[in-house]
């Protein structure tokens, strides 16, 4: 098997898909974050400076959604053919919410009337939270594993068994992450009252956020047997989890100290370092089987070729200085409070 | 209904719906650079006030492009599952390059396009606009790429036996330049332009049949119509280069096409006409030997029909593909003879002064869009029953594990979702062209001096 810098390519493809869904779920966290936040925003002018707080950046935040996919597809086409299509609704929920939630972005300020704005403004709020809930619940899935048969045929339930008590547990953790995230990107981008309103949500939100975490971890540790074998094994790991508690705590003090862009710092790491936790359990399987262990896709049986791996990787060292290029010139372009004017939506 | 059916319907109709929207894009944004250019060339006003127009109308239609294209990207592993796995590793490095080379330049610097004016200098919008424009061409290149490996697969070799078996990269480069891809991705970036094209001619037109906005109407539309003139005719070159490539690598589609079943015998080319299915005859008008003379240069040269194949190795719908093919000919004809007419009359100075050509412009929007439509159709159905042309047939591609009723579900979900992103596309374009450029009575100076 080919190697580079030691590492044989499925791994690395492995580390790529999960640096864009780390990027996806930091940048859209706080995109979506912001969306569940919005009935809660009580005056029309509240409510636009929120949607404009994100709205040069949010096309391009979904561009991590789009490249990810793609590379889930490219690298793990086993994997991406065999969740998709055993995770029918609520893939095609997500899709449909996403269509929506742009329709309410680009529809929403484009009438006066007020039965028209607050249409847009429940089905943006709506389309948001739902969202960011069922990435949680298929992330939730995936942990438990689906009844993968022999050459990943999959003969689960098709319609509601994707609502398990664990899978809506890591959903509302998903949700709660994302709007911690969302509220201090907001707190970021607003001045005045408007700033007042969020810091106090932001606190209700860090509460949500707190409780939901622990009894999530509570439950991973207690009922998903072997999700700690790993860490026995490779002991160093236990950082990961020591890390993400610190990062936990770390925000609520940033958060006191009004220091709001280190904030979004560490809420985004507590993102990456759960990611990475996630990832380091699971490899080098990416979807275990509850049948057996023997039928899980993972990594190596899910890859594509060689040949393929290497074309992408070279596509990525290509293509990622420019798109960080881009993102830079961007944020940087739209750094600052929101001023609405004749183009904001 | 069964599974495949509907996974077949659900594809057609998101990827259609979508298809609405990209071809503008690459249309509005061709003419909003040239726009925009001028604007920095000469400093004049007008050409800023076309640009903020045209964007406005972009912005939507772009938005919706990329909102009912990520569904597309999702909807190879929802319903198409075994064909994901077949093709993962070919169709997949495509979809990578496209997300990261092109929809990466073309989503960040739409933030700057839109929201920029106020924040960056003229000359740094202007690329911006450049880079979105670029982007969504870049965009249709990776797709036409992806579905001309389909059409005319190379540069791969196929692994594994049944169920495990798919098709690996040999040669990525073989593969990107598939015998298909560049014919396809000229024929479809002129289409493209052809759907901009039209789109601001027919609203310019309209502005100049109320006697709104004449100064700068006329300015847009010249540059629409020299646009859409030169696409008009080299579109033709495009679409013959695609057609002979047909005739080489999918015999079985170019006599569909024409429904052409003679084993072997010359073809006809027909300008209109029907194919009974039952007696595999066509009843039409045509150039009798005419596609084997526009194939071989000859009119007695045999071409192999449909009757030359197995039953199960071609279209089914071989009318249907002949229609498709037929009116999209037709409607590249008309648009060839309607641009050189135009253009003629500019030339002798007269293009604005008979109602009636102002009239066809006006409503000549929809026309590359029915044509972007049928040739899509045409080459997708004519593909049939082949998914990966040769190789995977579209009835053993779909996801085994997803039921007809959850399709079912997913179907009436995007008939009600895109119903209403249709009818908000339409209720905003409306309100933006009516509304106009800039608002007639605001700061009359300023503009009296162009009408």
């Amino acid at each position: 098997m080919e190697t580079f810098l030691g590492i044989d390519y499925p791994t690395l493809w492995y580390l790529v898909v999960g640096l864009l869904f780390s990027g996806y779920a930091i940048l859209e966290g706080f995109d979506y974050g912001a969306g569940a936040w919005h009935l809660f925003l009580r005056k029309d002018i509240s409510r636009r400076i929120a949607i404009n707080a994100i709205g040069p950046l949010w096309d391009a935040n979904q561009v991590w959604l789009i490249i990810g996919g793609g590379a889930l597809f490219a690298g793990f086409p086993v994997m991406y053919a065999t969740m998709l299509s055993a995770m029918y609704i609520p893939f095609m929920l997500f899709l449909m919410l996403l269509v929506l939630r742009s329709a309410a972005i680009k529809f929403r300020s484009a009438e006066e009337m007020k039965w028209w704005r607050k249409t847009w403004d429940i089905i943006y709020f709506t389309s948001n939270t739902l969202i960011a809930f069922l990435l949680g619940v298929v992330l939730g899935n995936v942990l438990q594993g689906f009844e993968l048969h022999e050459n990943f045929v999959y003969k689960g339930g098709i319609f509601f068994s994707f609502l398990n008590p664990y899978s809506l547990m890591v959903g509302f953790t998903t949700l709660s992450i994302f709007m911690t995230q969302g509220a201090i990107f907001l707190l970021l981008k607003t001045e005045g009252k408007l700033h007042d309103r969020l810091s106090f949500l932001l606190k209700r939100g860090m509460v949500f956020f707190i409780v939901s975490f622990a009894v999530t971890s509570f439950y991973t540790l207690t009922y998903l047997h072997g999700v700690t074998d790993k860490f026995k094994e490779q002991p160093i790991f236990f950082a990961l989890p020591i890390l993400a508690f610190l990062a936990v705590a770390n925000v609520p003090r940033l958060v006191s100290k009004k220091k709001y862009f280190y904030a979004l710092v560490f809420s985004s790491l507590i993102m990456a370092f759960l990611l990475m936790l996630v990832a380091f359990q699971l490899y080098p399987v990416l979807l275990p089987s509850t049948i057996n262990p023997e039928y899980s896709v993972t990594i190596y049986n899910a890859a594509s070729s060689q040949k393929s791996l290497g074309i992408m990787l070279t596509i990525v060292l290509i293509g990622a200085p420019l798109l960080a290029f881009y993102f830079l010139f961007l944020y940087k372009t739209f750094n600052g409070k929101v001023e609405l004017d004749d183009t904001s939506y | 209904m069964d599974t495949e059916i509907l996974a077949r319907i659900q594809f057609a109709f998101t990827v259609a719906f979508h298809y609405i929207y990209p071809p503008l894009s690459i249309g509005i944004g061709l003419i909003m650079v040239i726009f925009e250019g001028l604007y920095l060339k000469t400093g004049k006003k007008e050409y800023e006030i076309l640009t903020r127009f045209w964007l406005k109308i972009f912005a939507i239609t772009f938005g919706i492009g990329v909102a009912t294209g990520i569904i597309m990207e999702f909807e190879f592993g929802t319903n198409w599952s075994v064909y994901s796995k077949y093709v993962g590793d070919i169709f997949g490095s495509a979809l990578a390059a496209e997300g990261l080379f092109a929809f990466g330049l073309e989503s960040t610097f739409l933030g700057i396009l839109i929201f920029g004016w106020n924040r960056v200098s003229p000359k740094v919008h202007f690329i911006s606009t450049i880079g979105v424009f670029l982007g969504s061409m870049f965009s249709a290149v990776w797709i036409v790429v992806a579905n001309s490996w389909q059409q005319t697969p190379a540069g791969y070799h196929i692994v594994g036996k049944g169920l495990e078996a798919r098709a690996e990269v040999t040669d990525f480069w073989a593969m990107v330049f598939n015998p298909s891809s560049v014919d396809r991705i000229i024929h479809v970036w002129q289409g493209a332009f052809l759907a901009g094209a039209f789109m601001i001619l027919s609203v310019h037109a309209y502005y100049l049949l109320k006697g709104r906005y004449v100064g700068i109407s006329k300015k847009a539309f010249k540059i629409a119509l020299s646009v859409a003139t030169i696409i008009s005719l080299t579109q033709l070159v495009s679409g013959h280069s695609s057609a002979d490539g047909v005739a080489v690598n999918q015999p079985a589609k170019l006599a569909a096409m024409e429904g052409h079943y003679e084993p072997s015998a010359a073809a006809d080319l027909y300008l209109f006409g029907w194919v009974d299915q039952a007696s595999k005859t066509v009843t039409g008008i045509g150039i009798p030997g005419g596609l084997s003379f526009l194939v071989h240069q000859d009119f007695n040269e045999p071409i192999k029909g449909l009757n030359a194949f197995p039953e199960d190795e071609i279209p089914t719908q071989v009318n249907t593909v002949f229609q498709f093919y037929h009116i999209m000919i037709s409607i590249g004809m008309f648009f060839i003879g309607l641009t050189l007419y135009a253009s003629y009359l500019w030339w002798r100075g007269k293009l604005f002064d008979k109602k009636w050509l102002l009239k066809i412009f006006a409503f000549s929007v929809l026309l590359p869009q029915i044509a972007n439509q049928a040739g899509w159709f045409a080459a997708e159905m004519g593909r049939q029953p082949w998914v990966v042309y040769g190789h995977l047939k579209t009835s053993q591609a779909f996801s085994q594990e997803v039921s007809a009723n959850q399709i079912l579900f997913s179907l009436i979900l995007f008939f009600v979702v895109y119903a209403i992103l249709f009818l908000l596309f339409l209720y905003s374009l409306n309100k933006k062209i009516k509304h106009g450029p800039y608002t007639e009575s605001e700061n009359p100076d300023e503009f009296l001096k162009y009408t």
